[in-house]
């Protein structure tokens, strides 16, 4: 039964809102033409949409305010299949050998295009689970993980077109390339708190995509670098179609190399050391805990990985240019994270075949992507800042030997 | 020399506009220390804002002093309406969650106003009238300094003076001042805080604002993205003077406009983006509080 | 006696304020010391001062480790501070909230431990070993301090007193020899605070570790300390056993008002 007094609070904030969006949503100028464009239907989808989001918004405002009274957290039924597969073996091995099947299988039953689009999902699936490390885990604000990215995807396209290296020698170049800018850039800067490196990440990634565009003798600026190689394997080039096979199957091992370096990460000594640096500095130096050291370790891991992500997205597309490194794209991998998850590694796999497939096979969605981004940024920290699969803790038993699940 | 002094007063009006900018970037963060990603976005809705409602003035013939008075009010009234909401969305509800929450939130804020203005108007960019009219006796130092250049330099001095004396004498000020010392304390003492936020929100949106129309009526154009870069400048001029500072920030802002002037004058254009985040860089690294700022204890 | 922890003329301004003014304090070993006074004595602000949190204005602070060797502190980051073997407690709980209990105790663990991020992605017979001991240890810290029901859950689901009891749990798995504790019966019953009463004895005669506390609590400093160091304004106006305090003349002035010196 909704109450009166619901109504009107929502009738109010729909009234706010159609007044708020109306020069923008309603009104549209040509300039050229000199034409007023009055789009009165927007005003309308806004008031509707906003009279109708206000009653969610408060149901799940005051929903989250009881849940804290009560303390205890509610699971959703994701967090719920996850607890089982954790604590059945049998199950959870069925399920991974499922999913090994079908992921060597989808290229050969699927066209090229549908591998191209996984290969795409599936890189970041890397870059996410990377940048998983710094903010997830260690609770660092990097919106300048693209930057790395740009490092990795850079350095394999110039050692390339320069003395052509292959694509096997310019990925740990390209990871080693990461992890020096990340100390470098990390080094002076997780000194200050939190908030500092958000912003010096973000004009950090700024400084490296002008640098690209505009040092032309260096980058070949704008126009970017063409004709990039695609792996071989033992000097074996490929044709287009295995080559695009190929290539997933590199990335689907990488993928699997870093599910499980994060995963050992995550539950050794310096993962329960980031996990504390996130949760309480001051705690955390007062168990002796080296914060600065520690977030550098974060930090560096975290852009080695965007270097290799980097490497491999210069070989899929053969061709970059600094467009492709644009802030955006740190915000795309940093929804990934938040919506799946932070800390999460399942969470971030989710997060990222979500954002990643919904725009590719909804096209009405793209044009709204980088909107919704920005929504679900906002709207997952308000109501479920753990992600759609939260972050369990390992739990450990006395009697096996310390460590299950 | 007349190319310094050119440099120098360029730098000066440059400097005034990201002063004003910052300002709101200080006010927020001395209150609720969390930094406002999308301030910038508030000062490019201030100037979309503007651009509409003068447009749509002229069209229907009103006479230039009502359309520039007209537009500059309702781009005011917008960008606190704006702030206002930014703030009672994203960044109430995560007043008590872990510091990581409202900064990932106001990111997600940030990045969905330029998407909103960039899907309900154009990604192009818009020719934004000249507001400011060539006024007669500046004629004969226009080459060096335009009337524009005057007129936004004193609305900035005219800005400051008036928010000084908010923060220094008036009761809402005084509140201000009190909820940036101890948020728990100035509740006790009967300080509507969360009203006060608010009201920091409003005030820096309106000064935003100020701010998006003088830079978009000197420039000539905006498009859905001027608030980012912008924003983070602003930003740097901020951290620049002593984060929580307002005449820190004010400082700031020419410290940074001059860089930036002569910067690109002496040294190239190419990467005049680069020098502002180079010197932020640099701040953060070799005195992370600013040139006025001190360095807050942190509670334990 | 030996001094363990030693401060020579410490003093701390915040701006313009004098938080600490010239204070002389030690602790000898195996000795529980008290630092008492009325609100905003500075008594946090000295524990934030001698474990490196904020660092004083002047002064020197020196710790006598078990080698007895006696390093000057002042200065040095927290983190070496601690490894030194000088663990503390926060006034506001400050624990790990979603870590679980066992987890809590493990990052305590951190300093006394040094398997590294190669070690930790290759599994190596080192850090398993390693791992396999923090473990084993957590588990009977844990138990040591009647956690044990509570291994696996996260530190915010704990009840206040457990949340206290493993604050304490946690600072004792960094292995200091100096334990300092600020207010570590605030908000409890007197039931959980006669067992603290116990608890912090056990610590000194079982664990070999001296303590200096902060508290209001006046039935347990009295009963528990063998000395009690009285601060008012960021300064020293007694140290004295619990029998003398009661009856000085400068503590009864601070506390209520020179009214009532008898």
């Amino acid at each position: 039964m909704i109450k009166f007094e619901e109504i009107k609070k929502s009738l109010f904030v729909s009234l706010w809102f159609m007044f708020l969006t109306f020069p923008i949503m309603v009104i549209h100028v040509n300039p050229i033409d000199k034409i007023v464009n009055w789009r009165w239907d927007n005003l309308l989808f806004v008031g509707c949409g906003s009279f109708i989001l206000s009653f969610f918004w408060r149901y799940f405002i005051n929903r989250k305010k009881s849940g804290l009274r009560q303390s205890s957290p509610v699971i959703s039924p994701l967090s719920n299949i996850m607890a089982r597969l954790r604590n059945d073996p049998k199950l959870f091995r069925t399920l991974i050998a499922v999913l090994a099947f079908i992921a060597v299988a989808f290229p050969f039953t699927f066209s090229t295009y549908q591998v191209t689009i996984m290969t795409t999902v599936l890189l970041y699936i890397m870059l996410g689970l990377g940048l998983n490390i710094v903010v997830g885990l260690a609770g660092l604000l990097d919106l300048g993980y693209v930057a790395f990215y740009a490092v990795g995807a850079y350095s394999y396209a110039l050692l390339n077109y320069h003395f052509g290296l292959s694509f096997w020698i310019a990925l740990p170049v390209g990871a080693i390339l990461g992890a020096f800018f990340g100390i470098l850039l990390g080094f002076p800067v997780l000194r200050l708190r939190g908030d500092y490196l958000a912003i010096v990440t973000l004009g950090f990634g700024e400084i490296i995509r002008l640098i690209l565009e505009n040092w032309n003798d260096f980058s070949f600026g704008p126009s970017g670098i063409s004709n990039i190689s695609r792996p071989s394997l033992f000097g074996i080039e490929f044709s287009l179609k295995s080559s695009s096979i190929f290539l997933y199957f590199i990335i689907i091992i990488l993928v699997l190399l870093t599910i499980f370096v994060v995963n050992r990460l995550q539950h050794s000594r310096i993962g329960r050391a980031w996990v504390a640096l996130r949760e309480d500095e001051i705690a955390c130096q007062a168990m002796g805990i080296d914060k600065v050291k520690t977030k550098l370790a974060a930090f560096a891991l975290g852009a080695t990985w965007a270097g290799m992500a980097g490497v491999i997205f210069a070989a899929k597309t053969t061709f970059i240019n600094p467009a492709s490194f644009t802030f955006h794209e740190s915000a795309l991998i940093l929804s990934i994270v938040v919506l799946g998850g932070m800390g999460s590694i399942p969470g971030v796999i989710l997060g990222a075949l979500i954002l990643i497939l919904m725009p590719e096979y909804l096209r009405a969605f793209s044009d709204y992507r980088m909107l919704l981004f920005g929504a679900i940024m906002v709207l997952m920290m308000v109501f479920r800042p753990q992600g759609i699969i939260s972050d369990v803790r390992r739990t450990y038993e006395l009697d096996n030997k310390g460590a299950s699940g | 020399m007349e190319y310094f002094v050119q440099l120098f007063l360029g730098g000066l009006t440059r400097g005034s506009i990201y002063a004003l900018i910052a300002l709101g970037y200080t006010m927020v963060y001395g209150i609720v220390e969390l930094i406002n990603f999308a301030h910038g976005e508030i000062y490019m809705i201030g100037a979309f804002t503007a651009l509409i409602i003068a447009s749509v003035l002229g069209l229907y013939g009103f006479s230039e002093i009502s359309i520039i008075i007209l537009a500059s009010i309702i781009a005011i009234i917008y960008s606190s309406a704006y702030g206002y909401t930014v703030e009672k969305i994203a960044y109430k509800p995560l007043r008590h969650a872990p510091r990581l929450s409202p900064l990932i939130s106001a990111i997600g804020m940030s990045i969905f106003l330029q998407n909103y203005v960039l899907l309900a108007q154009t990604s192009d960019f818009l020719p934004f009238p000249s507001l400011i009219p060539e006024f007669e006796f500046m004629n004969p130092y226009s080459h060096i300094f335009s009337s524009a250049e005057l007129v936004i330099f004193c609305t900035t001095a005219v800005a400051m003076t008036l928010l000084t004396i908010i923060i220094k004498f008036t009761k809402v000020g005084i509140a201000m001042r009190a909820t940036a010392q101890d948020r728990t304390m100035a509740m006790l003492s009967g300080v509507n805080v969360n009203k006060i936020i608010s009201t920091t929100f409003v005030i820096g949106s309106s000064l935003a604002a100020v701010g998006g129309l003088l830079i978009a009526s000197h420039i000539g154009q905006i498009n859905f993205y001027i608030g980012f870069i912008v924003g983070i400048k602003a930003f740097t001029a901020a951290v620049l003077g002593g984060i929580g500072s307002i005449p820190g920030a004010v400082l700031g802002g020419f410290i940074l406009g001059w860089t930036e002037s002569f910067a690109t004058g002496y040294i190239s254009s190419d990467y005049e983006d680069v020098f502002a985040f180079a010197l932020l860089v640099l701040i953060l690294i070799f005195r992370p509080a600013g040139i006025m700022g001190k360095s807050r204890v942190q509670k334990v | 006696m030996n001094k363990i922890l030693e401060t020579i003329n410490l003093t701390m301004d915040f701006g313009g304020l004098r938080a600490i003014d010239g204070l002389d304090l030690h602790v000898n070993e195996g000795e529980i010391v008290a630092l008492i006074g009325p609100n905003g004595a500075g008594k946090t602000t000295f524990f934030n001062c001698i474990t490196g949190i904020s660092p004083p204005t002047k002064g020197e602070i020196f710790l006598t480790t078990r080698r007895k060797d006696r390093d000057k502190i002042d200065g040095l980051k927290p983190n070496y501070i601690t490894k030194k073997g000088m663990a503390r407690t926060f006034q506001n709980i400050r624990l790990f909230p979603n870590m679980t209990a066992l987890e809590n105790i493990m990052v305590g663990q951190h300093c006394r431990t040094s398997s590294r991020l190669i070690g930790a992605i290759f599994r190596n017979a080192f850090t398993v070993n390693e791992e396999k001991l923090v473990v084993e240890n957590s588990f009977h810290i844990l138990n040591r301090f009647g956690l044990g029901p509570y291994t696996n859950e996260y530190a915010k689901n704990l009840p206040y007193g457990a949340q206290k009891r493993l604050e304490i749990a946690r600072a004792m798995a960094t292995r200091p020899f100096l334990l300092l504790l600020d207010e570590p019966a605030a908000g409890l019953n007197n039931r959980e605070t006669a067992e603290l009463n116990v608890m912090i004895k056990s610590i000194r005669d079982e664990d070999k570790v001296s303590i200096l506390l902060i508290e209001h609590d006046m039935k347990l400093v009295m009963s528990i300390s063998d000395r009690i160091v009285v601060l008012n304004y960021g300064r020293k106006i007694a140290d004295a056993s619990p029998e003398d305090i009661k009856s000085d003349p400068a503590v009864i002035t601070a506390y209520l008002g020179e009214e009532f010196v008898a």
